[in-house]
């Protein structure tokens, strides 16, 4: 008959054990914490924010003027990122469009892309280096020269002065600017189809939004807010949590860049299976 | 220099058996220190030991890993955020680099904690303040400018008249002449005198230059490697033979007359 431990003893035997582990595991482990304190961190300070952009004496005016430093001042790239996306679009497609007789599709196929895919996913991407960088070098350099510190001993919560406005300006403005750079994609796409052939403005729009469905509008615009939160988030994050030194604010600004375009492609992988799923 | 009468007077600051560490490298070794009502104590030694980080402990910048820290009655360890941010408020700090907000002009430098530490003022007091912490720090003419527009001394002086504008019962200096000229210093230095008998202020001045411990300094604590090395008055630590001591003197004394 087999022997029987009770599992008291055993706990005790676990207890009293000691194991030598190999230099290679310690390392590891130190990594796994070091990634495990991470994602802790980042939790933290998601729950941070929205604790804070609930709490009273929301900072209205900062974030005002985020809108406007988002907004406005990304407007002159975005409006050429959008032209040209839709005059590329279109010239290089029209002529395998004419090969197969179906050139009238050109207008409907060049606004279901924009809308769905294109547009707002070139436009987060040009939004995370632009925005995304910017945020996280201001706020990189803040901490190194001890601004956030004296925020904070002057009574002031600095998630919610610097950080709140900033992620919901980011959350807010992007796909503002996303719609914006759609229509100008259509515009530099009927740009695009003049230069070859003739095609009216209204009879260009008619076809294009002929084609253009209510279900293809939903997905990309909730998306859109999804992309804008993850850049503000970002640049945010690596921006506060910059290290002492003068090249942390260059490795916050970088790395800012990085992670926003990476997280914003797998966004828009999850946004694509989910609206495949529907 | 003035003087205090260490006696009779109450106690602001309250330092228990402090230990901080960052990982395994111990900065602050049960370092236990009093700061009384109405003194200037400067905290003296070299560099990396343990001196900025002594008075960020204090406005719980960062959190010590044992020890007691009483501030104007209050347990700051124990305190509460929102009990944190109430007693930030009677503290002023003047960090080493001034850390001006760089998008603001120094009228909203200046206006920032006082509209968030002194609601109740009306906007013509609060323009009234600004002129005259500014008149108070020599620079009434600076209202307008931006930090990037501002000298080294210019903006540690804004710098000082940001954090006396909330009138704070206590300041905290990380080290206000560095980087500074010999005469700039001076005029700082001078100037923590005035704030000292103008707002009634208890202060802790970190530094490590020692023409400034000769004009400021009631007390002098110095520091060496996280423990506290020597407590004493100017005159105690002029005269010590102790060679750290000594030598710190001498250095700085030789290099004073150098510079001048």
């Amino acid at each position: 008959m087999e022997k029987t431990v009770p599992i008291k003893t055993l706990k005790e035997y676990a207890r009293n054990k000691t194991i030598d582990l190999s230099d290679q595991t310690i390392q590891k482990k130190n990594k796994l914490t070091v990634f495990f304190n991470n994602v802790a961190d980042v939790v933290i300070f998601i729950v941070d924010i929205i604790k804070n952009t609930f709490r009273r004496g929301f900072e209205f005016k900062e974030f005002l003027k985020q809108c406007f430093l988002t907004g406005n001042k990304s407007l002159a790239l975005i409006s050429i990122t959008g032209i040209v996306i839709g005059l590329v679009l279109t010239i290089q497609s029209r002529p395998i469009l004419i090969k197969f007789g179906a050139v009238t599709m050109l207008p409907g196929m060049v606004a279901v892309s924009l809308i769905r895919e294109m547009g707002p996913v070139i436009t987060a991407l040009i939004c995370a280096g632009k925005i995304g960088s910017s945020i996280g070098a201001e706020l990189g350099s803040m901490r190194v020269t001890e601004q956030i510190d004296a925020m904070e001993v002057s009574s002031t919560n600095p998630i919610k002065f610097l950080v709140v406005p900033r992620v919901l300006a980011t959350t807010l403005m992007i796909p503002l600017l996303i719609l914006y750079a759609d229509a100008l994609g259509i515009l530099g796409s009927w740009i695009g189809a003049n230069i070859k052939g003739d095609v009216s403005f209204v009879l260009f729009i008619a076809q294009a939004f002929g084609k253009v469905e209510f279900i293809d509008y939903i997905p990309a615009i909730i998306k859109s807010f999804f992309f804008g939160a993850v850049i503000g988030l970002v640049g945010c994050y690596k921006g506060f949590n910059a290290g002492r030194g003068t090249e942390s604010v260059g490795i916050a600004a970088n790395s800012s860049v990085v992670m926003a375009s990476l997280l914003v492609i797998i966004v828009d992988l999850i946004a694509v299976q989910i609206t495949d799923m529907l | 220099m003035i003087k205090s009468d260490k006696k009779n007077s109450e106690t602001v600051i309250n330092i228990d058996n402090l230990n901080k560490k960052f990982g395994t490298l111990e900065v602050l070794k049960d370092v236990s220190l009093q700061l009384f009502k109405g003194e200037n104590l400067v905290v003296l030694g070299k560099s990396g030991t343990g001196k900025s980080v002594l008075i960020k402990c204090i406005v719980r910048l960062l959190d010590s890993n044992s020890g007691k820290i009483n501030v104007l009655g209050e347990e700051v360890n124990s305190l509460k955020k929102h009990q944190i941010h109430e007693l930030r408020k009677k503290i002023g700090f003047l960090f080493q680099g001034g850390a001006l907000y760089d998008s603001m002009t120094v009228r909203q430098n200046l206006e920032f904690p006082l509209r968030r530490i002194r609601a109740d003022l009306s906007e013509k007091e609060i323009d009234d303040k600004v002129k005259e912490v500014l008149e108070n720090v020599g620079l009434p003419d600076a209202i307008n400018k931006i930090p990037s527009e501002l000298s080294g001394g210019m903006r540690k002086r804004i710098s000082l008249a940001r954090t006396i504008i909330v009138d704070p019962s206590i300041m905290l200096y990380d080290e206000p002449t560095t980087g500074l000229d010999p005469i700039t210093s001076h005029e700082i230095s001078m100037l923590i005198n005035e704030i000292q008998k103008k707002y009634k202020t208890s202060s802790i001045i970190i530094t490590h230059d020692i023409e400034c411990v000769r004009t400021v300094a009631n007390r002098i604590v110095m520091l060496k490697e996280g423990l506290i090395y020597k407590e004493g008055n100017l005159h105690d630590f002029e005269n010590s033979s102790d060679e750290l001591i000594h030598s710190f003197f001498k250095n700085q004394n030789s290099k004073t007359t150098k510079n001048i």
